[in-house]
């Protein structure tokens, strides 16, 4: 069981009982929808973006703990950071938890290291980076709904 | 709990089916004694698919060790023996299925590929603008998406009898929704996301009223409740070998001789001809005209085994066991705090969905599978359901003849392990 607390540790509950930047944003400047099919995940990305840098960012959606305490990491992490920091921190997010990051070395990254266990779990990883493909997404503008799956 | 139980025990005294042995029955299966993450696998995803007993693995071995030849084709001595061997188990198809003969019965990849040569054939023979082909809001998406595709080529119309928060169907709207455009009802025997047992008897019964033929979607009844096709007079009936414990890619199209003959070939090639020329290609008599190309013969053979094993048994004693199994686990579930079963109908078999309260069914399904308890969680082909219940997914304990009472207790306690992890 010990490895399931690397999954679930507590800040990871703590999110999905009280996610942060839970809500629907007005004035948002760029959302994205993201949905895995299979599981059920869906959420909508709310950034306010504002001189090049991400002023305010938010989510609704329904997902399992391991998404949704993903998501609310994700939308905390990204406030202050500029758009090329935003996109720097997916790489080396998604390049954590999927074991490739192509080479480079491993970046610190801070709080969202609680979520690094998921790369343990194989079947679990589209739910730790479905919000984060989201982001991508509203970064780069594209109209349609994105998977992780 | 002795209220749930009291209905099976009748049952079971009722029909006098004997107790199975199913110490006995778990050895025939290799598989099931291995640890999974250091714990005994407890596999309850058998609505995905079952395991397999050594005399179907077996089978399918010596089969490739002696026998393996093309059929049909061959004067050589391998090549009669795989003929022998395949014919040889559309003959146990037939009797398993209690068909007329055994040109009814058309082997195909599985009940997915089955229900798409219908609706490839017999659909765009029999469907036009504006007919409507009737459905229930909880088939299963190879029951719903080959309609579909058929509905874009030809202008049809999808109808769709709801479902009941029990999960059964509203027969009411059933009735209404029959009529004289409808062109075929396709519908569920037994539904894979919620375990309901439709009135399949009644729905035949309603649409031959008004001459529309049915089509069930057998591929959860077959290993579960005994299927006789000229009683239930059915024009079509459609089951895949794996989760009938044979192997997957071989699958099995029961059609009604007459719609068979009307029907167009369904893929062109090999074994469905009789005369090819640059001009015109005549068909073979059924049910070759729909078995293009080189068949799965080891698969097939191994289909023989797994009817052979499930004959041996006898699907009332396996359905009484599993019956008693599901009972078992509907009343243990009731025990739980925070889970709700989702899925209630008064005919129900071998399907345990449920969900836990403020946990989501994929956590359910990662920490169960630490405790090696293998289940499955998400929308299980069956998205419509999922939505009728405003529920993004559930987790699905489904039931096989191997499964233990102990098993279930297992469950119950890997459940409360999840509840545990997340502080509940």
């Amino acid at each position: 069981m010990n490895d399931l607390r690397d999954l679930y540790q507590e800040v990871i509950f703590d999110h999905n009982r009280n996610p942060r930047n839970c809500y629907c944003m007005k004035g948002a400047n760029r959302t994205a929808e993201g949905f895995n099919p299979l599981c059920g995940d869906r959420l909508t990305l709310y950034l306010k973006v504002e001189d090049g840098k991400i002023a305010e960012a938010s989510f609704q959606g329904s997902g399992c703990a391991i998404s949704t305490a993903s998501a609310s990491l994700m939308t905390e992490a990204l406030k202050g950071k500029s758009l090329e920091e935003a996109e720097r921190l997916f790489q080396a997010f998604h390049g954590r938890i999927t074991r490739d990051t192509g080479g480079a070395a491993p970046v610190d990254l801070g709080k969202l290291e609680v979520l690094s266990g998921v790369s343990e779990f194989p079947t679990r990883v589209k739910c730790a980076t479905l919000a984060w493909h989201t982001l991508n997404a509203a970064l780069e503008d594209k109209g349609e709904p994105v998977t992780s799956e | 709990m002795s209220g749930v139980k009291k209905p099976v025990e009748r049952r079971l005294r009722g029909e006098a089916v004997p107790a199975l042995d199913v110490a006995r029955i778990r050895a025939d299966f290799p598989i099931l004694d291995q640890q999974v993450y250091g714990k005994p696998l407890v596999y309850l995803d058998n609505a995905a698919t079952t395991q397999k007993p050594r005399a179907v693995i077996d089978a399918v071995t010596r089969y490739y060790e002696h026998d393996n030849s093309n059929v049909h084709r061959g004067v050589h001595a391998l090549s009669q023996r795989a003929t022998e061997e395949y014919e040889g188990v559309r003959e146990k198809v037939r009797a398993f299925l209690n068909a007329r003969s055994v040109r009814e019965l058309v082997f195909v990849r599985g009940a997915t590929e089955a229900i798409n040569l219908v609706a490839a054939t017999f659909g765009r023979m029999r469907v036009r603008e504006g007919g409507e082909i009737l459905l229930t809001e909880m088939e299963h998406h190879s029951n719903i998406v080959p309609w579909q595709l058929l509905a874009e080529q030809t202008g049809a119309v999808l109808k769709v009898v709801p479902i009941t928060d029990s999960g059964e169907l509203v027969m009411e709207e059933f009735e209404r929704l029959l009529g004289p455009r409808t062109r075929l009802v396709a519908v569920a025997h037994l539904s894979n996301a919620l375990g309901t047992i439709n009135p399949v008897r009644r729905i035949i019964g309603l649409a031959h009223a008004q001459g529309v033929p049915v089509l069930l979607d057998g591929a959860q009844a077959a290993p579960h409740i005994r299927v006789d096709v000229q009683d239930l007079d059915c024009d079509f009936y459609a089951f895949s070998g794996h989760k009938l414990y044979g192997p997957t890619g071989i699958g099995v199209l029961y059609g009604k001789e007459k719609w068979l003959e009307d029907m167009p070939p369904y893929q062109g090639g090999g074994e469905m001809i009789r005369q090819v020329s640059f001009k015109r290609s005549t068909y073979s008599d059924i049910p070759a005209k729909f078995e293009a190309g080189t068949p799965n013969i080891a698969g097939a053979i191994g289909l023989g085994a797994a009817i052979d094993y499930v004959q041996a048994i006898g699907l009332d004693a396996i359905a009484a066991h599993e019956h008693s199994v599901l009972e078992y686990a509907l009343a243990a579930a009731e025990e739980v705090p925070g889970m709700r079963v989702v899925g209630c109908a008064r005919a129900k078999a071998s399907i345990l969905s449920f969900v836990l309260e403020r946990i989501h069914p994929h956590d359910i399904g990662t920490i169960l599978d630490r405790q090696g308890l293998a289940v499955r969680v998400g929308h299980h082909c069956a998205m419509p359901v999922m939505e009728h219940y405003c529920l993004p997914a559930t987790a699905r304990a489904s039931f096989a003849v191997y499964n233990t009472r102990e098993e279930v207790d297992v469950l119950m306690a890997g459940i409360r392990k999840v509840r545990e992890v997340f502080g509940q």
